[in-house]
């Protein structure tokens, strides 16, 4: 009798059949990332401790009222002209920090009226309950807008190249440790010459 | 001399498809590896605010996800129409985050990164600050103050359409 010869499989629908499973995957991929504002909040007060006062001049005023109105520094304000008005209280440096240097690099009006230095200078963002989320961090955006213009400028003076690209790059994880470590420590000097301050006060209903 | 002589008729020969199911199968193993499962089923409306300075989160990051918004429709029988703030795949209190927050601190992200995890507030535009200060003050007081709040890439200005 001797062998019989198996039949070939037949692999015509095999086509079809990897089609299907990558529609299936088509369907379900999501290229999304989690991308957004990091924040630190304050730590809790130890009892008994009561905060230190800060001078008025070194305190920005954001308030988000119920109706999602804009308060800054007592005045109503309009939130496209919140970033400006936070970059020239920050950039003031009419006065000294803690060790009294004045801000060297400050390019803005010194006046005596507003913030002394970068170092002490403090936005606080104070909303209602009611406030909506949505312009919450519109103001959050600018406010951190403001910081990063600041940062990109003294990083474009310092190291040529903007504070806000260094930073991509760092969270890239393709890039080489050591390329990061040093871009890293020049971060950290150009947060050091704008700390961002933003506090969120707890919330008066 | 004729060699080189046409065969009969313009006829093309029929294009091979012998290649096709390799192709297939590369765009496959792309999609499949790429794909990744969402982690939990979301109950609550997850239309973030639009914001353009953010800073990206890695996946490898220790990141722990609280999710808020206005529960959708079809729970909104069961547990009302005003936000909620949802845990895992479960609406929960705000005095359950601490639990939840230790819970997952230990099982999934790792106690080691007690001081460097970030909690990634995935809270809905239309949502109230009460909320997300409630949020907050439970995160103060175990001193997980490392916080993400969660946009979506885009003009700021779009936030008011």
């Amino acid at each position: 009798m001797g062998r019989r010869n198996i039949p070939e499989v037949n692999a015509g629908s095999m086509a079809d059949i990897a089609f299907l499973l990558l529609i299936f995957f088509l369907v379900t991929t999501t290229f999304q990332e989690d991308a957004g504002i990091n924040r630190k909040l304050p730590p809790m007060p130890p009892p008994g401790v009561t905060p230190p006062i800060i001078k008025q001049k070194n305190l920005f005023t954001v308030l988000v009222n119920k109706n999602n109105d804009l308060l800054v520094e007592e005045e109503i304000m309009d939130i496209k002209d919140l970033r400006k008005a936070a970059i020239e209280f920050l950039d003031n440096g009419g006065g000294t920090n803690e060790k009294g240097e004045p801000c060297t690099y400050c390019k803005g009006k010194k006046d005596p009226e507003s913030s002394d230095h970068p170092n002490k200078a403090i936005i606080s963002v104070r909303n209602d309950r009611e406030t909506n989320y949505k312009t919450f961090m519109s103001v959050q955006n600018e406010l951190v807008g403001a910081y990063n213009v600041l940062r990109n400028r003294e990083a474009q003076r310092l190291y040529q190249r903007d504070f806000t690209e260094m930073e991509s790059v760092v969270a890239d994880p393709q890039v080489d440790e050591s390329v990061k470590e040093d871009l890293k420590e020049k971060m950290e000097v150009i947060k050091e010459l704008f700390p961002l301050k933003i506090s969120e006060a707890e919330t008066n209903n | 001399m004729s060699k080189f002589k046409k065969k009969k008729s313009g006829e093309l020969p029929p294009v091979s498809t012998a290649a096709l199911p390799d192709i297939v199968f590369m765009l496959l193993f792309f999609f499949m590896t790429v794909t990744t499962f969402k982690k939990d089923d979301y109950k609550v409306a997850q239309d973030f605010p639009y914001a353009d300075q953010v800073q990206k989160l890695d996946k490898n990051d220790p990141i722990i996800y609280i999710y808020a918004g206005k529960p959708h429709e079809r729970y909104q029988k069961e547990v009302g129409a005003q936000a909620k703030i949802q845990l895992n795949d479960k609406f929960a209190n705000v005095d359950e985050i601490k639990d939840y927050w230790f819970n997952t601190l230990n099982n999934d992200v790792g106690q080691e990164f007690r001081y460097v995890a970030i909690t990634a507030l995935k809270v809905d535009g239309e949502t109230n600050m009460g909320l997300v200060a409630d949020i907050k003050q439970q995160l103060r007081e175990i001193n997980a103050l490392k916080i993400n709040y969660t946009t979506r890439k885009g003009e700021a200005s779009q936030n008011y359409k």
